[in-house]
């Protein structure tokens, strides 16, 4: 019984993690069509801003500690949105009619930039800023203590999960970009400034990425290479749920955490093989990915 | 045609300035012992590893140049000779760091090698070595391998130890420390120096006390970061005791996560490569976490002249206490110095390294962990003890110190030649002199 409710719990703490990663890229992937490998670097620019600002705040004591919070998403935002906006007007604005393959590259010399920059500036020393996963204390569960933090993060990340589905499809924001993402040319025909909407959605999947990043900073020590580690999850995450779908990857996230998490209770030994192992075995069901639309292709 | 060539001679002129500028002059041109320091300068073993050891690397080469290291290195630089630096970054992979020692070798013409951490890079830098009849100080990587692999090696050596010690001491520590020890679980990184680690550990421990129940064995992914799942799993089984070799920033969260959700406070867990993150604990380490240095390294180093100037030198210029890989790097420098100079005779000259090799072997030095003698692979890999201790952090004054601390000899922890680290546990440690 402890075994089976510590699956759960593990599985849906792992799984908001992984949806909170995976949101930007499918959000991205969905409106834009770039299968963006730079994703990674979003979530380390994030969780390096946030454990630099958390870091410089509890050496100083300036006020309260729950404010660190406030500091965590502040740098993400600002991070996310400063990045994203001069990476989308400097340089992916003038590639749109592009392959997609040749995005994926663009994007993963963009990944090594990204990665170059982040050592440059923020040097290789770890940043461990724990403040903010401690502060919030821990809970029992039956015979398992949970930390807080990690039991907040589920309610993060439902809430960006709903603010992401609400938008796309209670909104007029969001019909707008679903028209963009049904055909772009008859949306453009019809009067929709789908540059406008291309900038603001790379920005907002930039700044998703950053925000898991931050909120993921005070749990880990932050070093050179995280976002390279979590972008292959994050692939495969939006791969099982259907690219371009945010009802995808949370499907995707809660699939790939509770089999990981049974996998580490039940069968340590195939921990690292059974997320590729979901991976393929969705892909050989469905290619497409659960929530992924077969697409007719334009001649 | 015609633009092929405007491009071709502009091209060529550069590249051949290139080559003309950066071509070196040997060692015995300008009258300098070159050594070549690989150490990780990127990557997420920089912080916790390359770093610190870079930061020795500089200081004692910088100290022994101006002639300021306390006898018996008061000779400047090696044999009276400025020593001047090549620094190679080790992230990359093994073939990556075969061809940059190549370049070492042939290129910039390096009097000697000190460097390499992961014990991948140094199990194919030691043929090539060998090859290149180049001196080489492997400084920190512990695999066993290394020598069991290169049975008759001339131009390679270790100053660092064997991993195996690291956990047979561990195993040593937690059964003359009297804890209750009934069942062991285990958390290593999937990778050959988990897998060995535990390996290495799970065999002493059951040795030394038999009817040690394995209750679970955690893998998880190198720098994975998030140990929730695991974290549940450990807890769950119940053991007394979890042993692991995790390392950097893995090791770092995983401790934060593991006290926040009260893992330690029944049970007791040792980490053989913790001391490197004594100071940045903070205090989210519980007290009474049992840690290791990888040897006589670092806080458990013992005072003597050389350990004394260290610390306060790395202190004053790092402005924070050096770790274990720094004490590593230092060691390695020293042993070097120490060879050459007996090889030498005299000072001001640079020996054939077929004579650097005669003396290395079987060599015994004094550095910032005390008298170490080269005294295992037939004289190319150091023999020295451990010291394992307890994490105690106190909070009015910010710092972490290490309470009850225990030493191994090196004849207590350390196979004898000719017989392999998991053949010696598992025949019961024979010929094992423990205090």
């Amino acid at each position: 019984m402890t075994t089976l409710y510590a699956i759960l719990i593990d599985g849906m703490i792992y799984a908001s993690w992984l949806f909170m990663v995976a949101a930007g890229l499918t959000v991205i992937y969905g409106v834009m069509r770039i299968l963006n490998m730079a994703h990674g670097s979003f979530y380390s620019i994030g969780a390096y801003t946030g454990a630099s600002l958390v870091g410089w705040y509890f050496s100083g004591a300036q006020g309260a500690p729950y404010w660190s919070y406030a500091l965590l998403l502040g740098a993400a935002l600002v991070s996310g949105v400063v990045v994203g906006l001069l990476i989308e007007q400097g340089l992916l604005q003038f590639m749109y009619k592009r392959d997609e393959i040749l995005m994926v590259i663009v994007t993963y010399a963009l990944l090594l930039i990204l990665e170059d920059a982040t050592k440059l500036i923020f040097g290789v020393d770890p940043y461990f800023t724990f403040q903010p996963y401690s502060l919030l204390g821990r809970s029992e569960i039956g015979e398992l203590t949970f930390a807080n933090y990690d039991l907040a993060l589920i309610a993060v990340a439902a809430v960006i999960g709903a603010a992401c589905w609400l938008t796309l499809n209670r909104t007029h924001t969001g019909k707008v970009l679903r028209a963009v993402i049904q055909d772009r040319e008859i949306a453009i025909a019809m009067g929709v400034n789908v540059k406008l909407m291309f900038a603001a959605t790379f920005v907002v999947g930039t700044t998703l990425g950053a925000i898991a990043g931050a909120l993921t900073a005070p749990a880990i020590s932050v070093s050179p290479g995280i976002g390279v580690e979590v972008i292959v999850l994050a692939f495969a995450v939006v791969v099982v749920g259907g690219l371009g779908s945010i009802e995808g990857a949370i499907v995707g996230a809660l699939l790939v955490g509770i089999t990981r998490a049974a996998a580490v209770h039940l069968a340590p030994q195939i921990e690292l093989f059974v997320i590729y192992g979901v991976m393929a075995l969705v892909l050989a069901v469905r290619p497409q990915g659960l929530f992924g639309r077969d697409l007719a292709r334009k001649i | 045609m015609k633009r092929t060539r405007s491009y071709l001679a502009p091209t060529a002129l550069a590249l051949a300035a290139a080559i003309g500028f950066s071509a070196p002059v040997t060692a015995a041109e300008n009258g300098k012992f070159r050594v070549g320091i690989v150490t990780f300068l990127s990557g997420a073993a920089a912080g916790p590893f390359g770093v610190p050891s870079l930061n020795g690397a500089k200081l004692v080469i910088d100290a022994l140049n101006e002639g300021k290291v306390p006898a018996p290195y008061g000779l400047k630089g090696i044999n009276g000779l400025e020593i001047e630096t090549v620094i190679v970054d080790e992230n990359g992979g093994a073939s990556k760091q075969v061809e940059e020692f190549r370049n070492l070798a042939e290129r910039h013409k390096v009097d000697a090698v000190i460097g390499y951490i992961s014990s991948g890079d140094c199990l194919a830098i030691a043929p090539v070595a060998e090859e290149l009849k180049l001196t080489t100080v492997l400084f920190d990587c512990g695999t066993s391998r290394l020598f069991e692999e290169n049975k008759a090696p001339t131009y390679v050596f270790r100053t660092g130890l064997d991993a195996a010690i690291d956990n047979i001491g561990a195993a040593r520590y937690l059964i003359d420390s009297g804890r209750k020890l009934e069942s062991v679980a285990s958390i290593q990184q999937n990778y050959a120096w988990g897998h060995d680690s535990w390996g290495d550990f799970s065999a002493a421990i059951k040795q030394l006390k038999p009817g040690v129940k394995v209750t679970t064995e955690q893998l998880p992914k190198l720098f994975q970061g998030q140990y929730g799942a695991e974290i549940s799993a450990l807890s769950v089984s119940k053991p007394d005791v979890i042993h692991s070799s995790f390392w950097g920033g893995d090791m770092e969260a995983f401790v934060l996560q593991g006290n926040a959700r009260g893992l330690f406070d029944k049970r007791t867990a040792v980490l053989t490569c913790g001391e490197s993150a004594l100071d940045r604990f903070k205090g989210q380490a519980p007290n009474g976490l049992v840690i290791g240095a990888r040897g006589p390294f670092g806080a458990f180093a013992p005072e003597n002249t050389l350990s004394t100037w260290f610390r306060t030198a790395y202190r004053s210029s790092a402005e924070m206490d050096p770790t274990y890989p720094a004490f590593k790097m230092a060691q390695a420098i020293l042993g070097l110095k120490a060879a050459v100079e007996k090889a030498a005779g005299k000072p001001g000259v640079i020996p054939a390294k077929e004579e650097v090799a005669r003396s290395f072997k079987g060599l015994s030095f004094e550095s910032v962990s005390g008298t170490v003698r080269m005294a295992r692979a037939n004289g190319h890999q150091a023999l020295q003890g451990i010291a394992y201790g307890e994490y105690k952090f106190d909070a009015k004054s910010d710092k972490a110190t290490i309470a009850n601390v225990k030493s191994y000899s090196g004849e207590c922890v350390t196979p004898p030649d000719g017989t392999t680290a998991a053949d010696w546990i598992k025949a019961g440690f024979p010929g094992a002199q423990c205090n």
